[in-house]
């Protein structure tokens, strides 16, 4: 597979490898895909009081395309508010990247992990705000 | 290593502080360097003796025709064959398409069924696929955890019906060794003709096509340190094996494959056997060295690793593994210095994990972290030490940035999580 340049370099020097505690209150996290597909992307947000994304760590297993596309999506969504992380289109990460046809389905994927990972801090959210109540 | 060889063949500088140049070769099993020996025996039939093969009146004729008749005798002697039984085609792949299609069309009338098995090549199960569509009936059959047929459920499977059994020796993807001889008895025993895409097997391991009872025999040039776009098939003469030929034309190789001869390939395949035929014992005695001292370097420093196909009857040069937690496209990323293959979905065109793999059950996910690493003639202890630290320290990498990785390390079962499929 001939990959563009920017994959590589995604490939080869990730951004923001690691893991936050998915237990803190103000950690969000987001885990889509499935080991028979070949690709699982784990992707944290630690958002601030004001609703901006301070901090954002991913995981995958998958293919350069797979770990070059949630290594970007953390790059992205880091300073974003969440709504504006909310936005994140999978053709943007794609056409950054210039992802071959057949690799689409990696950008998807970390698109899908984003709103999982908003999805998952905004349930936690609301649960805090159920218990206060 | 025997002599001859060490004056033909530089081995490349690959320790660790002197990193190589080039990658390191280790698929062997996609294709072979060719022997600087075999092209030596090739180039006088490119320009001196360029003659025509079937020109029968003039000595030009005569010196190509000797060359192509003493290279068909190479290949007959490594199998343990006559030379009137070696037909030469372009590879593997048309020996397979006229061996199955060949013999299906020839005797259709008397008997319609084919019985071949699921890990075969591509080539076996696209042609079998073909006539299916034209009438036949095929039988696949399935293949144990270990990557062989059961004997058992092959003697079921072939009937009075059956006019070909097709069963590769030696599979390309994980290296087991079919046996060989017990599929030929059975098909001998019910009428039925043996054949076997030996593409892989030649000169690895001891042929015989009478104590295997194998009445046709794919052969493949470039396999085995010969050239590419040269193969033969082998056709039992007693009791004979008729084919319908595929391609027509002015009747050479007794009718059964027109088309000039081309004089220096088969002059390379012959010399390539005959090599291989000579250096068969020392050669897999080395590569057994070297496969075991690649495996125990990859298994002494990684857990969760898994040799796919059974690792006794298998042939020296393979290895073929999956690394739990670590998708197969992005570790050959990784390791960029080494050319391998993966059974991984995202290194075929398809998007589907090696079927092969699939076939002897492996899991999905554990499919898509194989490694084929195939090693040869000219591998040196060198390049498998530098491979093995390459692999090693990349899997470790990338294991660090796997979820999966992580939650087999908090030992939770990955099958026990529901994924969302996509």
């Amino acid at each position: 597979m001939a990959y563009s340049e920017k994959v590589i370099d995604h490939y080869e020097n990730p951004r923001n490898v690691g893991a936050l505690d998915k237990g803190a209150g103000d950690v969000g996290t987001g885990l889509v895909g499935a080991p028979a597909c070949g690709d699982v992307m784990k992707l944290q947000i630690r958002v601030g009081a004001d609703g901006v994304i301070q901090d954002a760590k991913f995981k995958t297993f998958g293919c350069g395309s797979a770990i070059a596309s949630s290594s970007l999506a953390t790059e992205w969504v880091k300073g974003k508010t969440l709504d504006e992380a909310a936005k994140l289109k999978n053709t943007d990460i794609a056409q950054h990247l210039s992802l071959p046809p057949v690799k689409i389905h990696c950008s998807v994927l970390a698109e899908d992990a984003v709103k999982a990972a908003i999805e998952d801090y905004r349930a936690k959210q609301a649960q805090k705000q159920k218990a206060a109540e | 290593m025997t002599p001859s060889t060490e004056t033909a063949i530089k081995p490349r500088k690959t320790d660790r502080a002197n990193r190589p140049q080039a990658p390191i070769y280790l698929d062997y099993q996609a294709t072979t360097p060719m022997d600087p020996r075999v092209l030596d025996a090739m180039m006088p039939y490119f320009i001196e003796k360029f003659g025509n093969p079937h020109s029968r009146n003039h000595s030009h004729g005569w010196e190509a025709e000797e060359a192509v008749e003493k290279s068909r005798a190479q290949i007959a002697s490594i199998i343990g064959a006559d030379e009137r039984e070696i037909v030469f085609t372009s590879g593997a792949t048309e020996s397979n398409n006229l061996a199955i299609h060949g013999v299906a069309q020839f005797y259709k009338d008397r008997r319609n069924h084919i019985v071949t098995v699921v890990t075969e090549h591509k080539c076996v199960l696209d042609t079998c696929r073909h006539l299916e569509q034209q009438g036949f009936t095929v039988t696949y059959l399935p293949v144990r955890t270990n990557g062989l047929v059961d004997l058992e459920q092959l003697k079921a499977a072939v009937t009075d019906k059956t006019v070909l059994v097709s069963v590769m020796a030696v599979n390309n993807e994980i290296g087991v060794i079919q046996p060989m001889a017990e599929i030929g008895a059975i098909c001998r025993a019910r009428g039925a003709f043996f054949h076997t895409d030996c593409a892989q097997a030649v000169g690895k391991i001891p042929l015989d096509v009478e104590a295997m009872k194998i009445d046709l025999m794919s052969i493949s040039g470039h396999k085995i340190y010969g050239p590419k776009g040269v193969g033969a098939l082998y056709v039992r003469r007693k009791p004979r094996v008729r084919l319908q030929a595929m391609i027509h034309g002015g009747g050479q190789e007794r009718g059964m494959r027109s088309g000039t001869l081309a004089t220096p390939l088969c002059v390379g395949l012959g010399e390539a056997c005959a090599i291989a035929e000579r250096e068969m014992g020392t050669e897999a005695e080395k590569l057994r060295g070297l496969r075991d001292r690649f495996y125990k370097g990859i298994t002494d420093r990684l857990t969760h690793v898994y040799l796919n196909g059974d690792f006794e009857r298998r042939i020296p040069g393979n290895l073929n593994i999956s690394f739990s937690c670590v998708e197969g496209e992005s570790l050959m990323m990784a390791i960029k210095s080494l050319s391998v293959s993966s059974g991984s979905a995202c290194t075929s065109a398809s998007l589907e994990p090696s079927y092969v793999l699939r076939a002897l059950g492996v899991e999905e996910e554990l499919a898509h972290t194989s490694l084929r690493l195939g090693i040869g003639r000219f591998t040196t202890e060198q390049e498998v030490d530098y491979a093995v630290e390459e692999i090693v320290s990349h899997v470790q990498k990338l294991r660090d940035m796997s979820p999966l990785w992580d939650m087999v390390q908090e030992g939770i079962d990955l099958k026990s999580i529901q994924w969302a499929a996509h």
